[in-house]
This record gives C-alpha cells, structure tokens and sequence, in this order.
C-alpha cells in the first residue's frame, strides 16, 4: 500500500524527516511511535500527499504523490492532529460539505450520512453544532470525516493526545472495527499505550530517523526485558542508591523521579533490594512496555510534552 | 468500491464547483444580512448624497457632466458596490480558510487541488458580486438615476469589475499570515482611498494632478468611466474604453493565476 525509501523532508537547515524507510501492507495497522518533534507529523502529512518530499523515493497506492497527489487523496482519509472542523456547520453538514468536495453526488452522501453517524455514535447529535461537541465527539466526527470517502487507508495523527481515558477506549474500539472492515490504518502517536493497543507493527522514530521496526511484543523482546521493576527512594536519593544495585536485575536505568531495573524475575529482583538494606518510599513491578523500549533506544523518556 | 466513490477522474475535474457550491452554502446562512445590506446600503447612499448632496449641486451649477447629480453619481455607486462586494467574499473567506478555522487545509486533504480551492472562493464570490449589482441597480432605478435600457450593459460591467478587483484581492488575502495586519492596511491604505480618489464624487480632472494617479490604476474609476458611458452617454474614446476594459482584465487575469499559484503553495508548504 504505501512504499517509502530514504524519505526525506527538509526546511532549510532544519532536517524534519532524514531519510527513513518503510512499507505498509494492506489491512494492517501501522504505527508511527515517537516523541513531539520526532518527524511523526511531518512523515504523515507526505503519506497525505499534501506535502513534497525534498528527496527520497515515496509510492502510495502505486502512485507517485508528487505527481499524482489528487488521485492519491481520493482513497485516502485523513484524521489530522487538530480538528479543523466547520464550527458553523453542524455534524450532519460536516460530513455532506466534506462528501461534496470529493464530487460524492448528494443521494449517496445522504445514506452515507446515516451509517457514518451510526458508527461515530454521533446520531443524537446530528443536527449540533460542532462548537456544542466534547473533544471526544469532535475527535469522532473528524474520523466519521475521514471516512465519507470510503478510504483505503486511513491516516490518523495522534488520535487520541488530549482525550480523557473513557474517550480513548472508545475511539480505540472504533478503529478496531475500522481494521475489522479492511481499510489499513497508519497511526502516529506518542503513547505508548496506545501504540500497543492499536498497532500490528510500528516504529521507533526519533529526531527524524527511525531507530526501531517490528511488532509492539518483538520490540520489546529485543529491546527490554520481560519484567520491570520501578522503585522511588526521593529524588535527593535516586542516583546514590542505583550506584550499589548491581548484581540486581539485567540493568537499571536511573530517571529524575525513580530508578528502573529491567529484569526476568521482578518481584525477586525487588526483594533483593530490600535485602540489601534499601527501603523504598514506593514500588511497582510491571510487565515492560514500548516505554522501555524507547528509553532503552535513545535514552530519553517519552514525556507527554 | 461502488460507482459511487470518489476516484473517477471526472469528478475530481469539477474541485471548483463543489468549493463554490460549500461556499454559497456558507454564504445562504448570512442571506438575511446579505439582502439587507444590499439594499440599504444603496438606499442610504442614494438618500443622503445622491438628493442631499444633489440638490445642493444641481441647484449650483445644473449637475455635473450635463446631467443630474444624481445621474452622474449612479453609475460609480453601482461600481462601488460590486467591488466591495467582491472583495467581501473573497477576503474574508480566504483569512477564515488560512488562518481563523483553516478549513482550507481540511479541504486540501480530499481530492480537491489548491488552485480549485482558490477558483471555487472566486466563483462563489462571483455569485454573491452579481447578486449585488443587481440589487442595487433595481434601487437606482427606483430612485431614477438610471434608466432600463442600459440596464444589462451597465450590470454585466460593474459585476466585471467587480470580480476582476476579487481576483486580484484573492492573490493578496492568500498572502496574509496576520489578519489584523491584512485587514487594516487594504482598508486604510487602498479601499478607503480608491473610494474618495476615484471620481466616484466628482469628476477625476477637478482633482489636482498630482492625486489624479490614483483614479488612473483604479479599477473602480475605470468602472466607473466604463459605466458613465453606457448609462448617460458621457463621452469616451474607443481607446479609453478598450484601455479600462483590458486594464480590468488584466488585473482578474493576473489576480487569479497569482492566487492559484499562492494557494496551491501555501498548502503544500
């Protein structure tokens, strides 16, 4: 569906994207996982064909987007960061304004409507207006959006940033359906959480290139152990304590707020600790996530903002 | 996919239209204003200038250029109107489609092309110019400033204009990254101006030269020249009249090749 090699966006100096490659296959969910400023948005709005690639080679749907980029747009739905909703339409002239840009004739899009309304559950909503809508309703609506056109693939960025938990899950359960349905999914975002819910494969990027590649369970084979271990000791004692840890676990990694001990066996690792004398103000011992990974591969945490 | 979907190339051919049908959409919820304000407005001018200012001139110097005042000063109005008109609906749709919601960029996501987006804020404006000339010649007419025969020469010329000026305005709107900056400066420095500088009052020559530069590169005096010949016969050279005709042409024509060219660019960018 899409094949990317060395692709490459520049401003000036300012290297966004340097030369990644990649390839997405039909029907799965692909992730894009990185901190802000990775490239993540840069390299979604090239697979939107609505931005030129300075260099590097970019087919979608076996077409070229710098030549061929309405014919792309057509088959493609877009769920971008920000809303960018009509605030003076209501829901229902939303999807039909959108519908009509892509020449959709009017019959169609009126039953199109329905079912789109139907599984954005925005029915009860229709005639509102967009301003009247929970950021959750909006979010839904924009992808209600991106699909008027029946797409092959959907692109969405950042789905879920700024969402409360109950609003995630439904969005996720959303797309789950979507995938169910075939269309591919191209995801980006900077939670982890939801790079493992929703993605097949995925990956790593950080300052414009792409550190990592593989399904979320082989990243975090490859990249952390199994179990980790999270113990506070106050921030004034963090560093002190890590330095007499070792022996403990596969390795540790000491943060600001807690040190990390990657490990096969965590409970274990954490009674060891203790037998050493160190008492820690909290504990946690965890299954490892792409959190892990992500630190493990460029050494910085993937702090929400 | 069903024969319905949005892939086949001839429906991607008509981006414009649809932009203009959303457009005249937008433009149908502020219909009551619309109509209002292309009544009133005309209304208001022709009472307070056109007989208040009027009467006071004729009673002078017997009107202006051979005719009543108010005869002399119809054919600038209608003009006037169109221009504001056109540059209305260009402008702030396109500060609205950059930088307020920037649906622009929404609608840069579908199949539709930039230059289409730019064609489709100009077709609608077109709309929108034509329904106001209209308007207001119907109420000059009421008022006897001008007369049935000339009325389908006289419409036709200020929609022109009109649209050939939106064209131009188009290119610039796409430009502004700062709405309060845009706004201020065409108001202040190049609507107000070409409004008072323009013969729209009172003949261009009974200004001094050094300020008649500003009538000469006016679209609405070259309108307006254009409008007094067709509706009271005021004398003007053949090339006079192909001079202002291609001068509104050039500026539509350039206008909209720059906007698409800005359009397109800014939303790739």
């Amino acid at each position: 569906m899409i094949h990317g090699r060395q692709l490459t966006k520049s401003y000036g100096d300012f290297v966004a994207v340097a030369g990644v490659d990649f390839h997405v296959e039909r029907g799965e969910a692909f992730g894009i996982l990185g901190p802000n400023g990775a490239g993540k948005s840069t390299t979604m709005r090239m697979l939107g064909a609505t931005l030129k690639r300075t260099a590097g080679d970019l087919s979608i749907l076996g077409r070229d987007p710098s030549t061929d980029g309405p014919v792309i747009r057509a088959y493609l739905g877009v769920v971008p960061q920000d809303d960018n909703l009509d605030t003076e339409l209501t829901v229902a002239e939303n999807l039909y304004t959108y519908g009509r840009y892509f020449g959709l004739p009017r019959a169609h899009l009126r039953a199109r409507i329905d079912e789109l309304l139907d599984f954005a559950q925005l029915t009860d909503k229709r005639d509102a207006k967009v301003e009247a809508l929970s950021g959750g309703m909006k979010r839904r609506l924009t992808i209600a959006r991106g699909l008027v056109n029946e797409p092959s693939i959907l692109l969405l960025d950042e789905p879920t940033t700024g969402l409360d938990p109950q609003a995630r899950h439904l969005l996720w359960d959303r797309l789950f359906r979507l995938k169910e349905t075939g269309v591919t999914l191209v995801v980006t975002t900077h939670y982890m959480d939801e790079a493992e819910q929703l993605c097949d494969r995925l990956v790593v990027m950080d300052r414009g290139r792409i550190v990592a590649e593989g399904t979320p369970l082989d990243l975090i084979r490859e990249h952390s152990s199994r179990e980790v271990v999270e113990v506070r000791f106050g921030s004034d004692r963090n560093a002190e304590v890590a330095t007499q840890l070792d022996g403990i676990g596969e390795r540790h990694e000491v943060l600001p707020d807690r040190i990390l001990v990657y490990s096969e066996a965590g409970e274990d690792d954490l009674q060891a600790i203790v037998a050493r004398g160190f008492m820690p103000v909290t504990s946690l011992v965890r299954r490892a996530s792409l959190e892990d990974v992500f630190l493990r591969l460029t050494g910085r945490s993937l702090a929400d903002e | 996919m069903s024969a319905t979907t949005a892939h086949a190339s001839s429906r991607r051919r008509f981006g414009a239209l649809y932009v203009a049908e959303y457009r005249l959409r937008n433009m149908w919820k502020w219909r009551n204003s619309i109509v209002a304000f292309g009544i009133g407005n005309p209304v208001l001018f022709l009472a307070s200038i056109g007989l208040g200012v009027g009467v006071l001139v004729d009673t002078a110097s017997g009107g202006v250029d051979g005719v009543p005042y108010l005869v002399f000063l119809a054919p600038a109005l209608l003009a006037a109107a169109a221009i504001q008109g056109g540059m209305d609906e260009v402008t702030f749709p396109t500060l609205a489609g950059f930088i307020w919601q920037r649906m622009f960029f929404a609608m840069r996501a579908t199949s539709l092309t930039g230059g289409q987006i730019a064609v489709g804020v100009l077709l609608a404006a077109a709309v929108r110019v034509a329904f106001t000339t209209v308007a207001y010649w119907v109420v000059l007419w009421l008022f006897g400033a001008v007369d049935g025969a000339s009325a389908v020469s006289l419409i036709v010329v200020s929609t022109f204009a009109g649209l050939c000026w939106a064209a131009l305005m188009l290119a610039v709107a796409a430009n502004a990254t700062s709405d309060g900056d845009f706004l201020s400066v065409t108001w202040r420095l190049i609507i107000m101006p070409m409004f008072l500088f323009s013969g729209t009052f009172y003949p261009l020559s009974s200004l001094p030269i050094f300020l008649q530069w500003i009538g000469w590169i006016s679209p609405l005096w070259h309108a307006t020249q254009l409008g007094r010949w067709l509706s009271y016969g005021m004398p003007l050279p053949a090339w006079q009249i192909a001079l202002s005709v291609a001068y509104l042409l050039a500026m539509g024509v350039v206008g909209l090749l720059l906007a698409r060219r800005r359009f397109e660019r800014r939303l790739t960018a």
